[in-house]
């Protein structure tokens, strides 16, 4: 157990470390990154003065250099500062996590309080109206583009019926929190519907249901039962399925509800080739996969012992 | 469901769309760029607009029309590169194996510990918006998928006798990957292939939605939503139906992969 942790641990680390060198890499060969940002500014800034910024910032120095320099910075939780706002990188990064955290809580809550018992009574129901609604509903769920879903969820609820607010974050209630949140979450929640329906049906056919049945117990009490402890299961590799994907739909889903997040900053650095702002924000959300990734393959371990690593 | 239904759902689908990309100049009752007429700005659907209109008042029906275009061209040319790259690599992982596979694998890995569409974001930021960057930032990023398959099918069927009795008489490496082991294992690469279209038409939407893809005037349906939002109140036609397109295009590759699936695999063997 310890061992396999251990092991999981030193294969998160080594990832973490390629993918910094990966993004420094990519955004070290660009020529003229700072440049390009000024012009987005549409700032007149002669060449003379661009060198001299360049030679301060250290941009002119050797590759090798100025990745040590990075690392250096990076372990002291020091991602650079952003070309946009002159805030170092980890400050603006530091507000953002908080609220990307919560919305992926809040899209992963619906998701299992919708996606379990609908994929749970479509298979107790199977072949009915039910099941093939639930079905459909789920093969939509994974083709449907979220922002454009989240468009038309804010269209209903705002705008229409006036339940709910529009866009933005609020002073951090819940209330701001739900559309986005449902419009992240319908991805999961299909996905976990149709997983879900799957084990139920599984499930039915396995033999001490098949005894149970011949001795006139309720199936569905005794389904029920089997399943809570298989539930868990169900709901991690879900989530371990779609969090990347998640993640990246997270992006668009911060962008179109104004949600302050990691993702929205993401998007606005790109727009401003903000590149020391990219970089961090790219950082955080891999990371922030990679612990979800690991988080789910170590809490297997514990909820289903049949599970072993080699 | 019945997995016919899938299948021909999913084609009529498909078929239809790319009918109205191939003949859009026909279909498109108004020029879906060079039409723009404040006079007509934000005009409800009716007789003179089917679908309404924008709100630099171009026709959105003859913008939709074109922008199946851009999509089906963006989701194949995309799919076709991610296609190669993850066939190429998983093939010959799986074939020569030792340290080459230990490295497709790792870099394998490493693609999909980062979500596909930021990946592409990065490379959109270097390399600045426009079809081009589009197609390189989308065609490289989501290949890690084929590649796991092809790797694992080759080392299923690597043993077989008609594999090495292709070695056996001679032929290279080359000739046995590409013209022994790929026709055999190319069932599920079509499958994987096929969806992978939607998710590249949706990646493309997602990204010129964020103002990040294909550039404005050209129409786009991802594009066409992302000023919808701001008009929400005054023409939800605006929002409505790009993304009812694109819906449409998405659910058509996932039916046709799902039908393609149980055609081509019919005892499910190679369900995820």
């Amino acid at each position: 157990m310890l061992n396999v942790l251990l092991r999981r641990l030193v294969q998160a680390a080594l990832t973490v470390f390629v993918v910094i060198t990966l993004v420094f890499l990519l955004f070290s060969v660009i020529p003229g990154t700072y440049a390009s940002s000024l012009q987005a500014d549409k700032r007149d800034v002669s060449a003379e003065v661009l060198e001299r910024i360049e030679a301060e910032l250290g941009l002119n120095d050797p590759l090798p250099q100025r990745f040590g320099r990075y690392m250096a910075g990076l372990v002291q939780g020091d991602l650079g500062t952003s070309y946009a706002t002159k805030r170092p990188v980890a400050d603006m990064l530091a507000g953002r996590i908080w609220a990307s955290f919560r919305l992926a809580c809040g899209a992963i809550l619906f998701a299992v309080c919708i996606g379990l018992p609908l994929g749970f009574f479509a298979a107790m129901r199977r072949g009915t109206w039910l099941d093939t609604a639930t079905m459909s509903l789920a093969v939509s769920g994974l083709s449907i583009p979220a922002f454009w879903a989240g468009l038309v969820l804010m269209y209903l609820f705002s705008l229409k019926l006036h339940w709910l607010p529009t866009f933005g974050y609020g002073s951090g209630g819940l209330r701001h929190l739900i559309l986005p949140a449902i419009t992240l979450g319908i991805a999961p929640m299909a996905l976990l519907a149709r997983t879900t329906r799957a084990a139920v049906l599984e499930t039915l056919n396995a033999d001490f249901i098949r005894t149970a049945r011949s001795k006139g117990m309720s199936e569905q009490r005794l389904v029920l039962r089997h399943l809570a402890r298989n539930a868990f299961v169900l709901v991690l590799t879900t989530i371990g399925l779609q969090f990347g994907s998640m993640l990246g739909g997270s992006v668009v889903i911060e962008k179109l509800f104004a949600w302050p997040g990691v993702g929205s900053l993401l998007i606005d650095s790109v727009g401003l080739r903000d590149l020391p702002a990219v970089q961090g924000a790219i950082l955080v959300i891999v990371l922030f996969f990679l612990l979800i990734n690991t988080l789910v393959d170590l809490a297997y371990l514990v909820v289903d012992p049949r599970i072993r690593y080699r | 469901m019945k997995a016919g239904a899938n299948l021909y759902v999913g084609g009529g689908i498909i078929l239809l769309i790319a009918v109205l990309a191939i003949f859009a100049p026909l279909i498109a009752p108004y020029d879906p760029v060079t039409s723009a007429n404040l006079m007509y700005a934000e005009e409800p659907p009716g007789a003179q607009f089917w679908l309404g209109t924008d709100e630099q008042g171009r026709d959105i029906f003859s913008r939709m029309v074109y922008g199946a275009r851009i999509s089906l061209f963006i989701g194949l040319a995309v799919q076709v590169m991610n296609t190669a790259i993850g066939v190429s690599l998983g093939l010959s992982a799986g074939y020569i194996g030792g340290w080459w596979d230990e490295m497709v694998q790792g870099l394998t890995n490493l693609m999909l510990s980062i979500p596909t569409i930021v990946f592409a974001l990065a490379l959109m930021a270097i390399l600045g918006p426009g079809l081009l960057s589009l197609l390189i930032a989308l065609g490289m990023t989501d290949w890690a998928y084929s590649c796991r398959i092809s790797r694992a099918q080759v080392l299923t069927q690597k043993s077989l006798n008609y594999v090495q009795s292709a070695r056996t008489m001679g032929f290279g490496p080359l000739h046995v990957m590409f013209r022994e082991l790929l026709p055999n294992i190319a069932g599920p690469l079509i499958v994987v292939a096929t969806m992978g279209v939607g998710s590249a038409i949706m990646a493309e939407a997602s990204l010129s939605f964020l103002g990040l893809g294909v550039v404005p005037p050209n129409p786009s349906w991802g594009g066409m939503l992302s000023s919808a939002r701001e008009q929400l109140m005054v023409a939800p036609w605006v929002a409505i139906f790009p993304g009812l397109a694109l819906f449409a295009a998405v659910l058509g590759f996932n039916l046709l992969g799902d039908g393609l699936r149980d055609l081509l695999d019919p005892h499910g063997k190679g369900r995820k």
